[in-house]
């Protein structure tokens, strides 16, 4: 029964995802799925196949010949410019001679069939002048190669006298593995041309006002002569930030070409040999700590495999660094980026951003004290959290909303931590082949773009004379529910049922100058930017009522599906007819920009972020010291995400991310050969994890005493990424279980992913 | 005379096909031609699952679906057949089936772009078991993929969609499908052509002898679990290819006093009983080789005739003392398994000659059996280290060992030197340590994406040690650890 009292779909409420029943159906168009226009061609990309060197003969003749083939596209074929450099930097040819990585795209090919484009591909006839190339950090760095932008360095104190004078002193190196992001959609885009020099475009993107800049800069046209148009990805998690823009322009440039509507959708090899991934990092790190554990200095170099291009490589190794105190205070510091240029693959966004990277580096950190010193990490990680005196971040914002202490308090009791740690070492005194281990780590996740002007979105709100909302906004949906989210905030404002409001696609011709979906900002951005609108309306509202019925203008209430002016209660429908024909304007654009926020990153100082999201994991495991092999066997979550929008939805983001960072620190590994191949290019070889591979016990829970204490949108906080360095603690339980072997004498410095080789060969070292 | 069309059934629609190509895939037949889109393309090869739909046909005269990747799936071989897709799916009043309503309710799709494989998934186990454990619903998920839930609420989902009902529409509608499958069985040879390419779909085993003695150069197609990616994947041409998936009589297990038979077209989903049965030590091995979809669609024969240096049938079946028949025409040889793995891709087999059955002797008393798969991940992953063990032990001495390998030499490959190492020699931890020191002997394995050289060797002499353990009544695997 509806409660009359109340509307369905409230803020706060947890409501199923807006698509859930499309989804489950198969009726939820993605942009593979929308009806091709008649005539539709189709483009597939060619490769180069040596990792560096100068193309010095591109023999396209049996490509041009091949059967349905009808136009080749090359360098010479951009009307407008040959880059896709997300930041300005001219660092990203579409299509080059100039050949940085194996798998470079070097032309493309439009055919009547997407598989007579593949076969027609494959004909290529390609010379090089090979060079020497460098496909990791450490042989770049061998090779000298450059940084692909300016490093960055945060600075407080002086970390070389600190560490110089601390009693305890350890210095030591980490790897941390790439990920790549297994969206199930693949890229993928619809060019279609228009009248003058239109051109629209659908894609699968989360940033459509980039794909419709780059889009407009290779075609040479303004870009008010191009829209991008998405309803929802399959998927994205950074990985269609920029990495769209390839496939975007290239399609357009065909329907350029050809006057005909073109799709470029790359098969899953392609998709992953020829777009970033997360950054791989080298960490090396000088610590200083005292006697009880209170760490005293740290000089961090945190070294990230870029790829060819700079892509977003400068503020994903910046957010590492704002990331690599994670939740600990540290008196003396000084934290370097070494953002390197490789021949591989230029690396990109990937939830989290480089927060992981950093993140990992400190609790690798925590682990060296604790072992050095002999105590359960826990207590260390308590003895250096931020707190009153020591609030002071390396990049110089102080941390005023820490409630780490009370997450990880309750977690400690409501996973039983302390007895079930007790067991593990019991159980590993026995010295049985399989081995036990524990870990409770926090997370403490800085929110906001670093890059400022990003933190600002338009939304654009229509009540129709029925009493019907059309709701827009620049945010993307990529299954994150961010959708749901804004409309309940809307039906809200509105007080009117979640059914009222149309969801429509993401299109850069209603919102302009929109920034991507992304740093975990949708519903904060978004949904302010709606309620912005919605504000503007319901005050036009209010206007005519009050004037209308004669009361003062807080005699009328929003209440469910009604509106009280004084005495009388007017049905929603009612009202907004009579709004109409009394001409209120019943459309809204809405509007947000995140206050307080500032950056120098000259002088590595500000307070780049609005607020923090918190987050602690308690995880369990078993490993195989014959094998290597690792079982999660338990994992309790209580994570922070203020007055949650949605629990349900946000419940989900938690879980998902906590399985997604499992796989970044288990199962999912990135090779590259000799030749500079990736030889992990589908999921027959890069694995993500299964259902099986879930934790055996999964308990999540929010934080349902948390709100706000910024004024976020109804006091919610962010949740995409957070979550996703929960998992530490499972990759710092297999640490536990490993250097059960040696006594737990000598910290186990696991590198990531912690495969079962890798988890073997740290036994075997450890045992000596 | 060869029938010149194909015809299946596609939801509640008849296909007659006429121009098909060995190398068309039944996921294009429905994005491109048919134009339902809720199947998806994930990767083209098998793994993600988001093209999962079912394939119903007659067996023994009944209906029987199973869930089966649409994208390595050739549409040549779905002749006979019963194509059900999410389109399909409904509940009895019409609106959401059972399985979608649990998956709703549930919050079990986040970007959706797997959903609809996973329905299909769910709903293929849905049929068989409304009720399944937690257990049963991961073994029946692990060949589906999700990049956003963590699979939590799909689990729940699976959990409950029992209770959201156990009929639906497409149960009335068996009987129906069934006749008309019933009435195609026409008992015909198929031969569809298009342009160059030709499909032969063989009427019956002796069929297939003659047909394959004449075209000694065509592909046998059994599964398509790997041709398929030889066509999504690296875009070769089947001139001539030869489905042999719907041969009922390549589809048995027969038992003898001392033997199970295994026709070629056993798949690994139904070899799965008659081995646990009487190869309990395979059960764990079993349940981690490929997805359910692979699994329906994979035989064991093709598994062998492929020869792949990391197939699992081999390192189990050779431990076992599997022997392999051949055919060619109407003559027959066999041979023990190990024998027909020549070197890398070549195998002893004439042209036009087939793999028939394979002969898996019981086990006799007093022998001791393991098999071990080693991988990234522990489900659905190709194997970087498999093993199969059969020692005999007489009095506490070892009087006989086989050590079958896969992952460690250009083929799957006994460890001689091991195994001379072992016989002779006291059932003990020495015995089988001083065995594994010998192993570097026998395989020097390679270094890929998968494992290093170093780990291959480590892990496999290491699995000795897990072997003794096991046999001792030591915990020495994951899954036994409480």
């Amino acid at each position: 029964m509806k409660d009359e009292g109340r509307i369905t779909g409230a803020a706060h409420d947890s409501v199923i995802h807006d698509s859930a029943i499309k989804h489950v159906t198969g009726r939820a168009e993605y942009t593979d799925d929308i009806t091709e226009p008649v005539g539709c061609l189709h483009a597939y990309i060619g490769t180069a196949t040596v990792a560096k060197g100068r193309v010095t003969a591109l023999d396209l003749s049996a490509v041009r010949a091949a059967p349905g083939v009808v136009a080749v596209l090359t360098e010479e074929d951009i009307p407008g410019h040959n880059d896709i450099s997300p930041t300005g930097l001219n660092d990203e040819p579409i299509f080059t001679r100039d050949v940085q990585f194996h798998g470079q795209p070097l032309f493309a090919v439009v055919a009547e069939s997407r598989d007579m484009a593949r076969r027609a591909c494959t004909l290529a006839k390609v010379s090089y002048d090979r060079a020497d190339h460098a496909t990791d950090i450490d042989a770049a760095e061998a090779a000298g190669y450059p940084d692909v932008t300016a490093p960055l360095t945060l600075a407080r104190g002086d970390a070389a006298r600190a560490l110089a004078k601390a009693q305890h002193r350890i210095q030591g190196r980490m790897r941390v593995g790439g990920q790549d992001h297994m969206y199930l959609e693949g890229q993928i885009a619809l060019a279609i041309p228009g009248e003058d020099d239109e051109m629209t475009v659908f894609a699968s993107t989360q940033h459509p006002s980039e794909a419709q800049h780059m889009v407009a800069h290779a075609l040479g046209v303004p870009a008010n002569a191009v829209v991008v148009n998405v309803r929802r990805m399959g998927g994205g998690f950074g990985g269609k930030e920029t990495q769209m823009n390839l496939f975007c322009t290239v399609a357009a440039l065909a329907a350029r070409a050809t006057g005909r509507a073109v799709k470029l959708r790359p098969d899953r090899d392609q998709d992953m040999e020829i777009t970033g991934k997360r950054h791989d990092f080298r960490i090396d790190y000088d610590l200083g700590f005292d006697d009880s554990g209170r760490i005293l200095a740290v000089d961090g170099l945190f070294a990230a495999r870029c790829g060819w291009s700079a892509d977003l490589s400068g503020p994903v190794t910046d957010r590492a660094l704002f990331h690599a105190d994670n939740a600990y205070f540290y008196p003396d510091v000084r934290l370097r980026s070494r953002p390197i240029q490789t021949n591989t693959v230029s690396n990109t966004a990937f939830r989290g951003f480089g927060g992981p990277q950093g993140l990992i580096a400190a609790e690798r950190m925590i682990e060296e004290i604790a072992y050095k010193l002999g105590r359960d990490p826990l207590e260390v990680r308590r003895a250096n959290f931020y707190r009153e005196g020591a609030d002071v971040t390396p990049y110089h914002q102080q941390v005023t909303d820490n409630i780490l202490t009370r997450l990880v308090d309750e977690l400690e009791v409501s996973s039983d931590y302390q007895a079930r740690r007790k067991k593990v070492l019991d159980f590993n005194a026995k010295g049985g082949v399989i081995r036990k281990g524990i870990a409770l780590t926090p997370v403490k996740f800085g929110i906001s773009f670093t890059a400022t002007w990003y933190n600002q979105a338009g939304a654009l709100l229509h009540v129709y004379s029925d009493g019907s909302i059309h709701l827009n906004h620049g945010g993307t949906e990529m299954g994150q529910g961010l959708f749901t989210k804004v409309a309940q905030v809307v039906a809200e404002a509105f007080q009117v049922d979640l059914s009222r409001i149309k969801i429509t696609k993401t299109t850069t011709e209603k919102v302009p100058n929109t920034s991507a979906t992304a740093a975990s900002s949708g519903s904060d951005l978004n949904g302010m930017a709606a309620l912005n609108a919605a504000e503007q309306i319901k005050a036009r509202l209010v206007a005519f009522a009050a004037e209308k019925w004669g009361v003062a203008e807080d005699a009328v209430q929003f209440l469910p599906g009604r509106v009280a002016v004084g005495a009388d209660i007017v049905p929603w429908d009612d009202f907004i007819k009579s709004a109409y024909m009394a001409r209120v304007q019943l459309s809204a654009a809405g509007f947000y920009k995140t206050p307080e926020i500032h950056w120098d990153r000259a002088k590595g100082q500000g307070r780049p972020f609005y607020y923090y999201a918190y987050g602690a994991a308690c995880s369990e495991v078993s490993i195989d010291t014959l094998t290597g092999e690792t079982r999660v066997d338990r994992v309790d979550v209580l994570h922070d995400v203020g007055r949650s929008l949605n629990p349900a939805l946000d419940l989900g983001q938690v879980e998902g991310a906590f399985v997604q960072g499992m796989g970044w620190l288990t199962s999912e590994e990135l090779v590259w050969d000799d030749a500079g191949r990736l030889r992990t290019h589908a999921p027959s070889t890069y694995k993500i994890p299964l259902a099986s591979d879930r934790p055996r016990i999964f308990n999540v829970a929010l934080a349902e005493w948390s709100v706000n204490p910024e004024r976020t949108i109804k006091r919610s906080k962010a949740v995409g990424e957070p979550p996703f360095m929960l998992p530490v603690s499972v990759f710092e339980a297999i640490g536990m279980a490993v250097a059960s072997v040696a006594d737990y004498r000598e910290c186990p410095r696991l590198d990531a992913p912690a495969t079962p080789e890798r988890v073997l060969m740290a036994v075997e070292r450890l045992r000596g | 005379m060869a029938r010149d069309h194909i015809r299946f059934l596609l939801n509640d629609r008849e296909v007659t096909l006429h121009d098909v190509a060995a190398t068309d895939t039944l996921l294009d037949h429905l994005r491109l031609t048919a134009r339902l889109r809720g199947t998806k393309e994930g990767c083209a090869e098998g793994d993600c699952g988001a093209c999962t739909v079912l394939v119903g046909r007659l067996e023994g005269g009944a209906l029987r679906y199973q869930p089966v990747n649409a994208c390595i799936r050739f549409l040549a071989s779905c002749d006979g057949c019963h194509v059900v897709t999410v389109e399909h799916l409904r509940g009895t009043d019409g609106g959401l089936h059972p399985v979608q309503r649990a998956m709703v309710d549930h919050h079990g799709s986040q970007c959706g772009f797997c959903t609809p494989g996973f329905v299909m998934a769910l709903y293929a186990l849905w049929m068989e078991n409304p009720t399944p454990s937690e257990p049963e619903v991961e073994r029946a998920l692990q060949g589906n993929l999700c990049r956003c839930t963590g699979y939590a609420p799909i689990i729940r989902a699976a959990l409950a969609m029992g209770a959201h009902g156990t009929t639906d529409p497409l149960m009335d509608e068996r009987a129906q499908v069934a006749a008309r499958l019933a009435a195609w069985a026409d008992g015909d040879r198929v031969e569809v052509t298009n342009g160059q390419s030709r499909a032969i779909l063989p009427a019956c085993v002796d069929d297939l002898a003659q047909v394959f003695a004449q075209n000694p150069d065509a592909r046998i197609v059994a599964g398509a679990t790997d041709v398929g990616l030889w066509v999504t994947k690296f875009l070769r041409d089947l001139p001539v290819a030869v489905f042999i998936g719907h041969l009922h009589d390549l589809r048995a297990v027969t038992e003898t006093e001392d033997a199970l038979h295994i026709g070629a077209l056993v798949s690994y989903e139904d070899a799965r009983a008659p081995l646990v049965t009487h190869f309990p030590h395979m059960t764990r091995y079993w349940d981690r080789i490929a997805g359910w979809q692979v699994r329906a669609m994979g035989t064991l024969g093709g598994n062998i005739a492929n020869g792949s240096p990391i197939g699992d049938t081999p390192p189990p079946f050779i431990a076992l003392g599997a022997r392999l028949v051949l055919r060619k025409g109407a003559v027959r040889r066999e041979m023990p398994l190990e024998e027909f793995f020549l070197d890398y891709g070549n195998q002893d087999r004439a042209p036009g000659e087939f793999v028939e059955k394979i002969i898996l002797p019981k086990p006799a008393p007093g022998t001791l059996h393991a098999a071990y798969k080693l991988s990234k991940r522990r489900d659905e992953d190709i194997t970087a280290v498999a093993l199969g063990i059969c020692l005999t032990v007489a009095d506490g001495t070892i009087t006989g060992a086989k050590l079958a390998f896969g992952g460690m030499a250009a083929t799957p490959k006994r460890a001689a030197h091991a195994e001379a190492a072992l016989v002779g020699q006291p059932f003990a931890l020495d015995t089988l340590q001083n065995a594994a020191k010998a192993l570097p002997q026998d395989f020097t394995p390679l270094s890929d994406m998968r494992a290093s050289a170093d780990y291959r060797m480590r892990a496999a002499q290491n699995l000795l040690t897990r072997f003794w353990l096991e046999q001792s009544g030591e915990v020495a695997a994951l899954e036994d650890v409480q």
